[in-house]
């Protein structure tokens, strides 16, 4: 029998035909929305008098814009009040299931799915958003798309599409303590470059990814397209169906055990065929953090920041406008670099098991004077478990502001934002200039843990010496 | 619906420098908060062309003499970061028709099409060349012909590449799938009925 891997197993279960232009047509069996990607998508689709075709494969949920200090409505800022009405307005219409903020189920989009057991292993997976890859953890194929085929999905369910090539990554070995899944992505986006992805979709794998916990494969996962692949996505096993095991949209009875059979059945093939494979060493990769304005400019915390004249062609100009960016010192270490904020939240590292590795690691210390912290639970279910734990109080006797649910920080487009030039430790997943509200704030991208050392400390500092096991 | 069929793109060039331009550059979240695509135009490139006050910046953008272009060149990467679809329409609302670069972010690159914005790759020592020419003189007439995959400018011509499917959409006025896409509807079907999941 033919040996594929999951990437072309999907595919070809999702396949409608051949376009004229040589696309495919492929089904997409999931969709997810959100407020800011959708609704002119709706407003082109009643232009053109077309309903919704698949309802019932299409789920919403507000996170971007949803302020996570005050939860009633009106929200103080207008156009983000209009475009959650908006949305929820073009959910009641459509028939679209809306985990509204009062459904006590709202949340980032990316945490929402999983949680809901909305992202299986086999499936297509698109949404407005190009941190969709994070649903790939599941072995599903994920993707992001933009506001138009939002528009092909909601009347057709399909969209047009080329397929991708597959690289594999393997990383073997065992990870040095205090190395995270956030380090891992980092130093993988670091090794293949910024856009050494486009045109593929990464299949992660080794004993790293086989070990990791499924919300760590989905922090890796999310930030695929940090490195220029839309996808990214680990094989189906016991783990992914164990994290999947009664969420209420997962087959129950007989039916979940047809479904583990499915899914066992798509993993990628012994012996299958890649467009590439890298090898890399986990025992290389230390907790890391960026430095400059996209997430490659990256180094381990115990490295200096790095000197453009020892840099050559575009990687040395890019250098030279990223520590003008950033008011950083070439050739100074990064460790002892001052921060103003520290953000624990996003889709790439808002979720329980992130919540808690920090808070159980605190242990009495405080946020320095002078640093805000915020810690922002990616959905409103995290909200709930951490509370049930017991995790809100450690945050905030630490000196955190616990916030309600949503993307916040990560993208600024509700009320917190960075001002003038302040610096954050984040964890959240993009770097870019003027990405957290500021036209002129800096964003050092980092493990959450290494979050909570700079916070800590009120300057980058190494979780491992902050926070001795 | 009929499209037009894009098989050449004429005007002005602007260059706008850099590798990795991403999409919040491009349009920066803030402005995003909109229900329709009206008006991005305006808050194309923002951040960059105004300092802090608000007052423009002397960024090519700014500069009367590209007031009319209505094609971008610049560097590699292009378009990287998110997939927001404001990236593009705030390009196009801006009256710009066609992209030139080292190479485009995917999702970026889709979404172009998607909108009839050619996006052609071309190599780096040609690129600095169109630079230079385009800077030396704003009025340059540029004339990206899709049949040809060529770049005109003055007496020089360029190459470039564009994925084929891309470019046979355009120029066959096929670049938005929609149409297409909603004559399967019974193909669809069946390939839904065949999924182990609904
Ligand atoms: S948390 Fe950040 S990256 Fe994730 S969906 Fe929200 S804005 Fe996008």
């Amino acid at each position: 029998m033919e040996k594929l891997n999951l990437f072309q197993k999907v595919w070809r279960n999702h396949t409608v035909g051949t376009l004229e232009n040589g696309q495919t047509q492929l089904f997409v069996g999931r969709h997810l929305i959100h407020e800011v990607t959708s609704p002119q998508a709706f407003g082109m689709l009643k232009e053109k008098g077309l309903p919704v075709r698949y309802p019932e494969r299409t789920f919403a949920t507000v996170d971007h814009i949803v302020p996570t200090d005050e939860i009633s409505e009106p929200y103080s800022d207008p156009l983000a009040d209009a475009m959650i009405k908006e949305l929820r307005r073009n959910c009641e219409e459509t028939g679209i299931t809306f985990f509204d903020v009062s459904s006590g189920m709202q949340g980032i989009v990316h945490v929402v799915g999983p949680e809901q057991g909305l992202t299986q292993p086999g499936m297509t997976i698109a949404c407005g958003d190009s941190h969709t890859s994070t649903h790939g953890a599941f072995g599903a194929i994920a993707f992001g798309v933009g506001t138009s085929q939002v528009r092909d999905l909601l009347a057709t369910q399909t969209l047009a599409l080329s397929p991708l090539k597959v690289r594999r990554i393997e990383v073997n070995g065992s990870l040095p303590p205090g190395v995270y899944a956030k380090d891992v992505i980092l130093h993988i986006i670091r090794k293949l470059g910024v856009n050494g992805g486009t045109g593929f979709a990464y299949e992660y794998a080794g004993e790293v990814f086989d070990n990791f916990s499924m919300e760590e494969r989905m922090t890796a996962c999310n930030m695929s397209i940090e490195g220029g692949a839309r996808v990214g996505y680990v094989n189906p096993d016991a783990k992914t169906f164990e994290y999947l095991h009664g969420r209420p949209y997962c087959p129950k009875g007989s039916d979940w055990d047809t479904a583990i059979n499915t899914w066992e059945s798509l993993a990628s093939d012994v012996g299958c065929d890649y467009d590439d494979v890298v090898f890399l060493n986990a025992s290389e990769i230390s907790p890391t953090v960026t430095w400059g304005i996209n997430p490659a400019q990256a180094i381990s915390v115990e490295e200096n920041i790095p000197d453009p004249s020892q840099l050559f062609g575009s990687e040395a100009s890019s250098a030279t406008e990223a520590l003008e960016y950033m008011k950083l010192q070439a050739g100074s270490p990064v460790k002892g670099t001052p921060i103003d904020v520290a953000f624990i939240g996003s889709c790439t590292n808002g979720r329980l098991s992130d919540l808690e590795e920090v808070a159980t690691r605190l242990n009495g210390r405080k946020v320095r004077e002078g640093v805000k912290a915020i810690v922002v639970p990616g959905s409103q279910i995290v909200s709930q478990l951490a509370e049930q734990k017991g995790l809100d109080s450690i945050f905030k006797s630490a000196g955190f502001e616990w916030r309600r649910a949503g993307c916040s920080m990560c993208l600024a487009m509700n009320p917190d934002k960075l001002l003038g030039d302040q610096l954050c430790a984040s964890s959240s997943n993009r770097n870019f200039k003027g990405r957290q509200g500021s036209p002129t704030g800096r964003t050092m991208l980092m493990s959450p843990l290494m979050v909570a050392a700079a916070a800590i400390s009120g300057e980058i500092a190494d979780s491992r010496e902050i926070f001795p096991s | 619906m009929s499209l037009e069929k894009i098989t050449c793109i004429t005007g002005q060039a602007i260059h706008v420098p850099g590798d990795d331009i991403d999409t919040d550059r491009i349009i920066p979240a803030r402005f995003m908060k909109c229900v329709t695509f009206d008006g991005l135009g305006e808050y194309l490139f923002y951040d960059v062309r105004h300092d802090g006050e608000g007052n423009r910046t002397d960024h090519a953008l700014n500069d009367p003499q590209f007031s009319n272009a209505s094609i971008m060149l610049s560097g590699m990467n292009f378009g990287c970061g998110s997939s927001r679809e404001h990236a593009p329409q705030s390009l196009y609302r801006a009256g710009f028709r066609a992209i030139i670069a080292g190479n485009f972010a995917e999702i970026f690159f889709g979404n172009s099409i998607n909108l009839g914005m050619p996006c052609v790759t071309v190599n780096e020592p040609d690129r600095m060349k169109l630079a230079e020419m385009i800077e030396n003189d704003p009025q340059h007439e540029v004339k990206i012909d899709l049949i040809n995959n060529l770049i005109l400018i003055g007496d020089a011509s360029y190459a470039f590449e564009i994925r084929e499917g891309a470019r046979e959409s355009l120029i066959n006025g096929k670049w938005d799938p929609i149409d297409e896409l909603l004559g399967n509807g019974s193909k669809i079907e069946n390939v839904a009925s065949l999924l182990s999941y609904s």
